[in-house]
């Protein structure tokens, strides 16, 4: 029964947290066709912003969850006005320069903050289910997860701006004759979808290994889970990352690690073998 | 003032050859006195630059002090170094470019043991002497090559029996899947053995896994008494912060052969390294002499130097070792060169005697055990001139000069 309750609320982690790495690029990559490769740099900048933050004496949940965020959204809307802002509808084009801006980014922070970097402790210690131990910060991340969720299903469909994102998104050029400015729709959701993922970097600090490269451990995994999503951002990205999580944790426990990303690739690839248009491209269809 | 072709002629050649003066008098000073060109092959970007880069600097300031003390034979040494940025592919071209095009007298360098594999042929066909100056799993028997670091019967052998001696007989090895963590944990297996304790699980991790949850389950399914970690680079580093922050850290002692090679104790919380266990053949904090004065050069030059680590202190003692070489064998003719590094060469380095082993090309040196206090190593025991065994027991290039090969050890399930 303990073991039932770990191994639930290791999936439970496991698919929060490829939830919170995602979302960020979801939006971008759902609603504007960017394929984003400095995805997992974003990442690493949330986590140097909130690793900073901290060590500077702020409080860590702020660092983690303002800190982080804004400063990564900041960043975004100075990629998308020098970069990306050229490259809608240029797919392949827009892949290339995302990956020489990650490698910008990598080169930029070792050159500042050199190979390695002062973590942050986790906050929160540990509770005890039955015999098996764990920490309250995954219950954290899972809390995370979940507010996230709402935040930007609640903002996608309820509020005047996810109204006309999604509409720009649908047809730009309908869009501006009623009067909406798409560039600036653009500029806007992609700060957006920087700043969720910076948020991702921000609450994976604590836990993870904080290095210039270390954004190269999640990029793979977080574009397989937005392709195996498919189209809907929200809808997509739970249910996918809901099934990959889940295929990654228990494969990785009742085999071993490496299997546990083998049967997480092999199972990506049969679905989008089955449904090439993600799993939301099937069965949530018109869903946000 | 009209100028004749005559007196233009005059002056433009008197001009030129004022100009190239310079050139055709240093070109004169070095005619006979080429450098000695020294290769070496480091990641400074990239996944492993944390390593690499203090390794550079260790490069740098022993060839510094060589040409102070005015060269090798009467000639100065020139350091090629290439930034191989982590990437095995470009070892392999590096590689070529320095035996092949800068033509260089031997190369020190390779850090991960899929780097050496990579080079080693390279070296072995060129006719190039390569010095490897890292830990490592042990088992290299090539006549063309040394290995300067410790091997697991130098530090595994050590450690094994210490931790379990603190802890329990049930070990649970943790490590990362390539060559390197593959060996090295057939070696902790075999050790623990040894000394009658048993294994109870060997999980691999690939080097870009983060997550460590469900590892963390089944650690706490097996309970085991002593957990053996081979994990390496900084995705692993989440391990033991995930390990912590579950609360496990006082509940079972980790030993590890990798963690602190880098700076982790310094850049980890003080909760998640203390009392970590280790066993390497250098240590910043040693109190010798030798120690001191090399931190302080490093530490002078370089004010910014991350822990200083085995890694760079073997490479600073294995470019000395190739320099005593030569300056026994009075040429820098490869052939010649390992000649008198077989005939028992030593240098006093920071980690104290160092001797070349003539059988395997391995080193006889002291070993170290520590354990992590507030962010920092606490030296408890000192192995005084301990030699690379594993290997001896299977490598013998004098009596067998033509064999080339990496032993394996095999472990019976």
């Amino acid at each position: 029964m303990d073991l039932v309750a770990i191994l639930g609320l290791n999936v439970v982690n496991g698919a929060a947290s490829l939830f919170l790495l995602c979302l960020g690029l979801a939006i971008i990559f759902g609603m504007m066709r960017i394929i984003n490769l400095a995805h997992g740099e974003f990442v690493m900048l949330g986590a140097y912003a909130a690793v900073i933050a901290a060590n500077a004496g702020v409080n860590i949940f702020v660092a983690m969850l303002i800190v982080a965020p804004l400063f990564v959204g900041l960043v975004g809307i100075v990629v998308e006005r020098c970069l990306i802002q050229f490259l809608y509808g240029r797919l392949v084009d827009s892949m290339l320069a995302t990956w020489g801006l990650s490698l910008l980014i990598i080169g930029l922070v070792t050159t500042i903050f050199g190979n390695t970097m002062q973590g942050v402790p986790t906050p929160l210690g540990g509770f005890a289910i039955g015999a098996y131990r764990t920490s309250y910060y995954t219950l954290f991340l899972l809390a995370v997860a979940i507010a996230m969720l709402a935040l930007v299903y609640g903002v996608l469909r309820y509020t005047r701006f996810g109204l006309i994102a999604r509409a720009v998104m649908q047809n730009p050029e309908m869009a501006a004759v009623l009067g909406v400015n798409p560039a600036r729709v653009y500029m806007a959701t992609f700060a957006l979808g920087a700043a969720v993922t910076g948020l991702a970097g921000g609450v994976l600090a604590p836990v993870s290994g904080i290095t210039p490269v270390m954004g190269g451990a999640y990029v793979a995994k977080a574009f397989i889970t937005v392709v195996g999503g498919g189209a809907a951002i929200i809808s997509g990205t739970v249910s996918a990352s809901g099934l990959f999580g889940f295929v990654n944790q228990l494969g990785a426990y009742f085999t071993t690690p490496v299997y546990g990303e083998v049967i997480l690739f092999v199972s990506a690839i049969i679905l989008i073998r089955l449904l090439p248009q993600g799993i939301s491209g099937r069965f949530f269809k018109g869903t946000v | 003032m009209t100028i004749s072709r005559r007196s233009f002629l005059k002056t433009t050649m008197t001009a030129s050859a004022a100009l190239a003066a310079p050139a055709i008098s240093t070109r004169y000073a070095f005619g006979s006195e080429d450098p000695i060109k020294v290769g070496s092959l480091l990641d400074q970007s990239g996944a492993i630059a944390s390593s690499g880069v203090t390794m550079v600097t260790a490069m740098q300031q022993g060839i510094a002090e060589i040409n102070a003390a005015g060269g090798l034979l009467g000639r100065p040494l020139k350091l090629f170094q290439y930034d191989t940025q982590s990437n095995i592919q470009l070892y392999s071209q590096y590689a070529q470019q320095l035996a092949l095009k800068d033509r260089v007298d031997v190369v020190h360098g390779g850090i991960t043991s899929a780097s050496r594999e990579a080079i080693r042929p390279t070296f072995d066909r060129f006719r190039v002497l390569y010095f490897y100056n890292v830990l490592y799993e042990g088992g290299v028997c090539d006549r063309d090559t040394f290995c300067t670091g410790t091997t697991p019967a130098q530090t595994v052998e050590k450690l094994v029996p210490y931790a379990m001696k603190k802890s329990g007989k049930k070990a649970y090895i943790l490590a990362a899947d390539y060559n390197y963590g593959q060996i090295t944990a057939k070696w902790m297996t075999k050790y623990m053995r040894d000394n009658g304790g048993e294994v109870l699980s060997v999980d691999f991790f690939p080097l870009d896994v983060t997550n460590f949850g469900p590892t963390i389950s089944k650690i706490q399914a097996a309970k085991p008494d002593l957990i053996l970690s081979a994990l390496v680079g900084g995705n692993h580093v989440s391990f033991y912060r995930q390990w912590e922050a579950a609360g496990m850290k006082d509940q079972i002692p980790i030993a590890s052969t990798t963690f602190g090679l880098v700076n982790e104790p310094s850049t980890v919380d003080a909760k998640v390294s203390e009392g970590i266990y280790g066993c390497y053949g250098y240590f910043e904090e040693l109190e010798t002499p030798e120690s001191k004065d090399f931190v302080d050069k490093l530490k002078k030059r370089w004010p910014q130097i991350p822990y200083i680590s085995e890694l760079t202190a073997a490479t600073y003692e294995g470019l000395y070792l190739w320099a005593e070489g030569v300056k026994k064998a009075g040429s820098i003719d490869r052939m010649k060169v390992i000649e008198a590094l077989e005939s028992g060469i030593s240098f006093k380095g920071p980690s104290g005697e160092v001797k070349l082993d003539p059988d395997t090309h391995h080193t006889i040196r002291n070993a170290y055990l520590a354990q992590v206090h507030d962010r920092k190593w606490n030296v408890l025991e000192t192995f005084k001139a301990v030699p690379p065994s594993d290997t001896a027991s299977v490598c013998n290039l004098i009596k067998n000069p033509r064999d080339n090969q990496q032993y394996v050890i095999d472990i019976k399930a």
